[in-house]
């Protein structure tokens, strides 16, 4: 079996074969320099004197208390450089396709996290960036639009399909196919054909290295659960990977049900849908019986993805993370809940693992421990959850 | 012997693809009945898919059109049924990993084989890949046809090697849709092709006039042409019939001066 980047029968690379040099080449780059020493130093330089890590692990004594359970604690992923987590994996990107010889990034973007910090990685480091952002998206964050545009990026809308961020994906891979050699798509979650869910994956396990050292450091012991909400997946797998062989540690993706996973106005992908092949990789799609792309929802733009990275599927399949469908509504109660309980406004993603957090902790005795990776910040979201609430608020 | 190897049999082959369904399925017969009628020697249906990566605007909107219209899986295999009442030249399918993942492998590729499907042609599934579907494409004997691209390179003598029914090369980077211009080196893919294999290499991608097809075709076997007849689906619909055949026509004369 020649297959490369397997997570059980999940992952692989099911892409046109005008691509298959490209990713050859880049997991040969890849694999370089993730053992050079040089590499290794710029990088870790970017991460805390540009992007600001480590990020905080945050003891929320309001909402431990409030909860009456478990003893809580932030991974404060909101604090970063641009505001979430997706920094710490385009740093990495930009700076190995910088060393590829690429001067020009592209990128899709759901909500617009991914694309500002790509735009902001190609400012930089002197590179073109052109984001692809469904036409829906746009007029939804028509402010990270701006920000993106402001940094020097081109965002080119997506009309095709659904116009949110799976057509971005698609057509952001139709510019791949037609422009190879001087770009590099720089992917934006553990998704995509291998060796994208590794590189992703590794570039942001920073997050769980972290909070391994934090929790050891405040409590001399590891967590007894992590929590972080899954899309793609990126944050959640940053979030986990360092525990996954600490089978103590119970490890929680939660995804977005949208309206509930008993509609069709849902996103939770392990939860309602099937094994599939699409986007480069095998993994759980939510599909039709044929095979067609199912339409998703969800009020998080960011988690509004009918996919889920391979190895979160494997993860799943051995039963080593469980993923929990948390609703709209359950998500922004809890994005109003921790603004309110702790003075931290979480972005709406993020709210999703605030959520479970709400159900979990009562249950927990006094003397464990609860991480939750806050992956962002709230900003961007309060238009959007003062018009759910039925204010009148436009950006 | 593959049947696909007999579309190769009469000069340079003149290969139609369609997407079934668009506008719906009772055009897709009357154009296939047409294209073949007037000299397609071999049809490539396209079994519609929601999100098809490697296809330019033209394509992507068939395939659009075709699910709005309800067009199943299902639905095409009786299509096909239908045709080969009276169509003798060979067929494939094209379509994305996932519709035929999804459907069961074994018992997608089993009813190709019943209905008289010779081929398959999924884009998305590179030669690392293909053993997700070559068992069964033969325990049932129907060609899995492999793809090579203008960045192919250093791959071109390992896919050909193992190559099925024809070789599909792709005539430029990016995904599909009528170009002005060719500027791959056609030629040399071709021959180095040729050091690893026999069967017959076909263009595609791009292609949409006489002189490009008569072009192409003198440094491969056929072409392949997809959006130029989608366009004309498109614009007419269910009148569209005469004008594909015309065409078709008009391609097929070219490949044979």
């Amino acid at each position: 079996m020649n297959s490369k980047g397997r997570y059980g029968i999940h992952g692989g690379q099911y892409i046109p074969e005008t691509l298959m040099n490209a990713v050859i080449e880049l997991e040969e780059a890849y694999n370089h320099y993730k053992n050079d020493p040089e590499f290794n130093q710029e990088l870790t330089d970017l991460l805390n004197n540009y992007a600001g890590r480590p990020s905080r692990l945050y003891f929320a004594k309001k909402m431990t208390d409030d909860l009456g359970g478990a003893k809580i604690y932030l991974k404060r992923e909101d604090l970063n450089h641009t505001g979430a987590h997706k920094i710490n994996n385009v740093l990495g990107q930009a700076l190995l396709a910088k060393k590829m010889g690429k001067t020009r990034l592209i990128a899709e973007t759901g909500a617009g996290q991914h694309g500002v910090a790509t735009a902001t990685a190609a400012a930089l480091m002197n590179m073109e960036c052109v984001v692809f952002m469904g036409e829906e998206d746009t007029k939804r964050q028509a402010l990270n639009v701006y920000r993106m545009k402001l940094l020097g990026a081109d965002v080119k809308p997506v009309k095709s399909g659904t116009a949110t961020l799976k057509d971005a994906v698609s057509e952001a891979m139709r510019e791949w196919t037609s422009r190879i050699t001087d770009t590099h798509y720089c992917l934006g979650s553990v998704m995509g054909p291998h060796p994208f869910p590794m590189i992703v994956r590794d570039f942001q396990a920073v997050i769980s290295k972290e909070i391994k050292e934090q929790v050891l450091q405040k409590e001399g012991r590891l967590p007894d659960a992590v929590l972080a909400c899954v899309g793609g997946g990126s944050n959640a797998i940053g979030s986990f990977y360092h525990f996954l062989d600490d089978k103590d540690v119970r490890l929680v993706g939660c995804e977005a049900a949208g309206r509930g996973i008993d509609t069709f106005e849902t996103a939770a992908t392990v939860n309602t849908g099937r094994v599939g092949i699409f986007h480069g990789m095998k993994s759980y799609f939510c599909q039709d019986r044929y095979g067609q792309i199912a339409p998703v929802y969800s009020i998080s733009a960011g988690l509004d993805y009918p996919g889920v990275g391979p190895e979160h599927a494997y993860l799943h399949d051995i039963g080593r993370a469980e993923y929990v469908p948390v609703t709209d509504e359950e998500a922004v109660c809890a994005f109003e809940y921790l603004s309110r309980t702790e003075g931290i406004i979480p972005a709406i993603e993020s709210a999703h693992a605030i959520a479970f957090a709400m159900k979990l902790a009562p249950t927990m005795e006094k003397n464990k421990i609860l991480v939750i990776t806050v992956s962002g910040r709230g900003d961007k979201d309060c238009a959007a959850i003062a018009r759910y609430r039925g204010e009148n608020i436009y950006e | 012997m593959s049947n696909i190897k007999s579309a190769f049999a009469n000069g340079k082959a003149f290969i139609a693809f369609v997407t079934c369904g668009d506008p719906d399925l009772e055009t897709t017969a009357k154009v296939v009945r047409s294209a073949v009628r007037n000299g397609a020697d071999l049809i490539e249906l396209g079994i519609p898919f929601s999100d098809p990566t490697a296809e330019g605007p033209v394509i992507q909107g068939a395939n659009l059109r075709a699910l709005s219209g309800g067009v199943t899986t299902d639905k095409i295999f009786d299509l096909v049924r239908d045709l080969h009442r009276d169509v003798t030249v060979p067929m494939v399918f094209m379509t994305y990993a996932n519709v035929v993942f999804s459907y069961g492998k074994d018992r997608f590729i089993k009813t190709c084989k019943e209905i008289g499907i010779d081929g398959l042609i999924l884009p998305d599934v590179p030669f690392e890949e293909k053993s997700e579907f070559q068992p069964c494409c033969k325990k049932y004997g129907v060609d899995l046809i492999s793809l090579i691209a203008p960045t192919s390179e250093n791959r071109i003598a390992m896919i050909a090697r193992e190559a099925e029914g024809f070789l599909y090369i792709v005539s430029s980077l990016g995904v599909t849709g009528t170009r002005s211009e060719i500027k791959t080196d056609i030629a040399s893919i071709v021959s180095l092709v040729r050091k690893n294999t026999d069967i017959p290499c076909a263009v595609g991608f791009g292609i949409s006039t006489p002189e490009q097809a008569a072009k192409m075709a003198g440094f491969s076997d056929g072409v392949i042409v997809g959006s130029a007849i989608i366009k004309l689906i498109e614009k007419y619909g269910s009148e569209s019939e005469k004008l594909v055949g015309d065409y078709v026509e008009g391609m097929k004369k070219a490949l044979q001066m």
